[in-house]
């Protein structure tokens, strides 16, 4: 196959190019420049956008004697993903920005250039597994990464390579050493890579400016204080939330109501839902049948909880869980699995929250 | 063991394809083959000792070698030895004149503090500028560039005005993406019926096209090695005796104390001999080299008929010279990216340029072509094809065949933007 490698700079990445060319791939190597205002040198495990990143990626297709270049998407980044992800918590959602640069950057810009450009596909290093077009985990835990790629489509899959998923994060280490490339001991990157500081709230407050609202108590209806914007929190939060309930039990955010710029708390019991709404789906492979039981991951690491699929009334799904969970905010992906010890969970598909409530208590006839 | 040099670097006859290479190479104007005379007058001083300062025998020996490259090449370049200063090539130059010649004359009269630039010269002067207008209390005024990307007499005459508060002026001999000549002679002229001494940038100029540094009346002009058929990192500027100008390094006292440091012997004696011989025959060869540009050119504007042609037209004269660089074919391909063709065009054997790139490797809209007044679009649709010494019929052949499929997937993939 022709493959587009994109190279980070980091080690997964690399390793997925090498293995791609090992196995006998046309390979050329693709650095994605990203960020609008590049730093020349690396500074924290954040993100890959530094000119130093740059050329570690170069370094590595250089050995391994492939084309690199670089490709300039940063205002396709900035309108996809970094403004989206500002104008979801402006508008009191939760978004994940991996996913959508997944989504809208590396399987659609990216692949949609590289396959005008005559390549079959784009090959990076995500811990996941893909064969036979069934996206599934990786057989590392800990840094299985399918749920920010479960919002891929059957066509966008046909057009990805994903060499790494069956393998550890300490393998891909050991096969970085063993060819010698000084990215083997780089450390991983965390957060989220257009916020060089990883303070995700004072990125927001820059973007977005101070807009105080009231924080009310939803165990008391009272207005128990004040914040300086809503963008500041997230549902399920439980620290900082700058105010102490006269009941000394601990609250979480409830909701954020982004027009009145209100912030609900409330106490644990408040906070837990088990039936969760959401928009239209989008699937890895074929639609299933509906209603269906799978697994569904809420978050990046969340641990995935049994749930009931059905079709709502929108055409959005409703998701009844099968254990009380806090902290699903509208804006994050509900990614369903079919659970399989064996090959690895299979990624069915997903679709973004809209809301979630406890569900009224079953009538008993 | 026997050892050969020439088995290990495979010395080329002239005109025989390079080395190793399965590639078209039209991309000269990045770096040009060396030239055989320069590589074995070179790898012949590197097996030598001594240190061109030193008193003794071998030091004495190393000074004479130095000492007579710098005779051949202040005249192959119609200069005097002593206004050859020996640099580690083009940007080293660049950089010596803008900030030497500024701050000179910034200490004999502190009212002396704007520089007239080009705003399509190349980074190594345009960021020196930028540098001395942030950091030295420089003011900057920049010329106006003629679409082809010329400057002319009238823009330089406009700029300087009385030149009372003018350091110094820098305009190139040659534009190094778009090809563009101008008449330093004649500007040069200008400059000085004001008092502002002007520096050239003719790195791209030697050897392509007639040039004399005693004739032309300049004050200090900046050439590079390897653009030449000589080696990287080996370079000089040329300097008027009567040119002040503050040094960037300071030491040994070397280069009339301007550019003090150990002579690279060995680059220097490689530098001259090429310099001398792309100079001897560049008359025919650019003669040569042209003929297979036009031929380039209009080849490839038969395969895409939208294709442009940037920088002056080909039959262009100027000052009664060539007024384009012979290599020189630069060409935008309306809904097509530069980086897509190149890469295209890499993984089908055929090396050509875009222009700039930032440190990061991501491709920009050539500033040349932006400060002619292209608009973005085309800037960023454009590519270079430089021709030089070994360039050949095959060359051409090798671009034609894979132009217009090449342009044609590029424009399925677009531009990107939206």
């Amino acid at each position: 196959m022709r493959l587009i490698a994109a190279m980070s700079g980091g080690v997964d990445s690399a390793v997925a190019a090498a293995l791609a060319v090992e196995a006998g791939h046309d390979v050329t190597g693709v650095h994605l420049a990203l960020s609008p205002d590049r730093q020349t040198l690396r500074s924290g495990a954040r993100g890959c956008c530094s000119v130093e990143d740059s050329h570690d990626a170069r370094r590595v297709a250089d050995s391994l004697d492939i084309p690199f270049y670089v490709w300039d998407l940063a205002d396709r980044f900035r309108e996809d993903v970094i403004d989206d992800f500002v104008a979801e918590y402006a508008a009191g959602r939760t978004p994940n920005p991996c996913l959508r640069c997944n989504e809208k950057i590396k399987f659609s810009a990216v692949l949609d250039r590289a396959r005008a450009l005559g390549f079959d596909a784009v090959v990076t290093g995500h811990h996941a597994r893909l064969a036979d077009g069934e996206l599934r985990r990786s057989v590392d835990p800990a840094k299985d990464q399918s749920y920010v790629l479960g919002v891929l489509t059957a066509e966008q899959l046909a057009g990805a390579v994903f060499p790494l998923g069956s393998m550890t994060k300490d393998r891909v280490r050991e096969l970085a050493a063993e060819r010698g490339y000084a990215v083997a001991t780089k450390p991983d990157s965390h957060d989220i890579c257009f916020i060089s500081d990883g303070d995700t709230r004072g990125f927001l407050a820059r973007r977005l400016g101070e807009q105080p609202g009231p924080v009310v108590d939803a165990a008391t209806g009272q207005t128990v204080g004040t914040h300086a914007g809503a963008h500041g929190f997230t549902i399920g939060q439980r620290r900082g939330l700058g105010v102490t309930a006269g009941d000394q039990r601990p609250r979480y955010v409830l909701g954020i109501e982004p027009v009145s710029r209100t912030v609900t708390i409330g106490t644990a019991d408040q906070a837990e839902v088990d039936e969760v709404h959401t928009g239209a789906p989008t699937w890895t492979g074929p639609v299933p049948d509906l209603p269906f039981r799978a697994q569904v991951q809420l978050r990046a690491h969340a641990v995935p909880v049994a749930c009931e699929v059905s079709l709502a009334e929108d055409g959005g799904l409703c998701l009844v869980l099968g254990e009380r969970q806090r902290g699903i905010a509208p804006g994050q992906s509900a990614v369903l699995y079919a659970p399989d010890a064996e090959r690895g969970d299979l990624v069915l598909g997903q679709s973004t929250v809209l809301g979630a409530r406890e569900r009224p208590e079953p009538v008993l006839s | 063991m026997d050892f050969h040099l020439s088995d290990t670097i495979g010395l080329p006859s002239a005109g025989e394809a390079y080395a190793g290479s399965a590639m078209t190479y039209l991309d000269h104007a990045a770096t040009t083959p060396m030239l055989p005379v320069a590589l074995a007058a070179m790898t012949e001083q590197l097996a030598r000792v001594g240190n061109a300062s030193s008193l003794h025998a071998s030091g004495r020996e190393a000074r004479r070698v130095a000492e007579e490259s710098r005779e051949r090449l202040a005249a192959a370049l119609g200069a005097r030895p002593s206004e050859v200063l020996f640099t580690g090539g083009g940007t080293e130059g660049d950089n010596l004149a803008v900030k030497g010649l500024y701050w000179a004359r910034r200490t004999a009269d502190q009212g002396r503090r704007r520089i007239v630039a080009s705003p399509a010269e190349h980074h190594a002067v345009l960021d020196s500028v930028e540098w001395l207008e942030k950091h030295e209390g420089a003011e900057v005024t920049w010329l106006r560039v003629e679409p082809t990307g010329r400057v002319t007499a009238d823009a330089l005459a406009e700029a300087l005005g009385d030149g009372r508060d003018v350091a110094l002026a820098t305009v190139m001999w040659a534009n190094n993406e778009i090809g563009a000549v101008s008449d330093l002679t004649a500007l040069a002229a200008l400059a000085h019926e004001v008092g502002v001494p002007l520096h050239t940038d003719a790195v791209q100029a030697i050897g392509q096209l007639p040039l004399d540094f005693a004739a032309s009346g300049l004050d200090a002009l900046t050439m590079t090695g390897h653009k030449v058929g000589g080696p990287m990192g080996a370079g000089a500027l040329l300097l008027r005796r009567d040119a002040e100008c503050t040094p960037l390094l300071h030491g040994g006292g070397q280069e009339r104390d301007v550019r003090s440091g150990t002579l690279d012997v060995a680059a220097i004696v490689g530098l001259a001999a090429a310099t001398q011989a792309t100079v001897a025959d560049r008359a025919e060869r650019t003669a040569r080299v042209a003929a297979l540009r036009d031929r380039l050119v209009a080849g490839v504007v038969a395969e895409v008929p939208d294709a442009q042609l940037n920088g002056p037209p080909l039959g262009d004269v100027v000052a009664g010279g060539p007024g384009r660089l012979p290599g020189n074919a630069h060409l935008s391909f309306p809904g097509a990216e530069g980086d897509a063709l190149l890469m295209l065009l890499d993984a089908r054997g055929i090396e050509c340029s875009t222009g700039s790139a930032c440190s990061a490797g991501v491709a920009r809209p050539s500033h040349v072509l932006l400060a002619a007044g292209a608009d973005p679009a085309r800037a960023r649709s454009s590519l270079r094809f430089s021709l030089g010494h070994t360039s050949t019929d095959a060359d051409v052949d090798a671009l034609l065949e894979v132009i217009g499929p090449v342009v044609e997937r590029a424009r399925r993939a677009g531009t990107g933007r939206h």
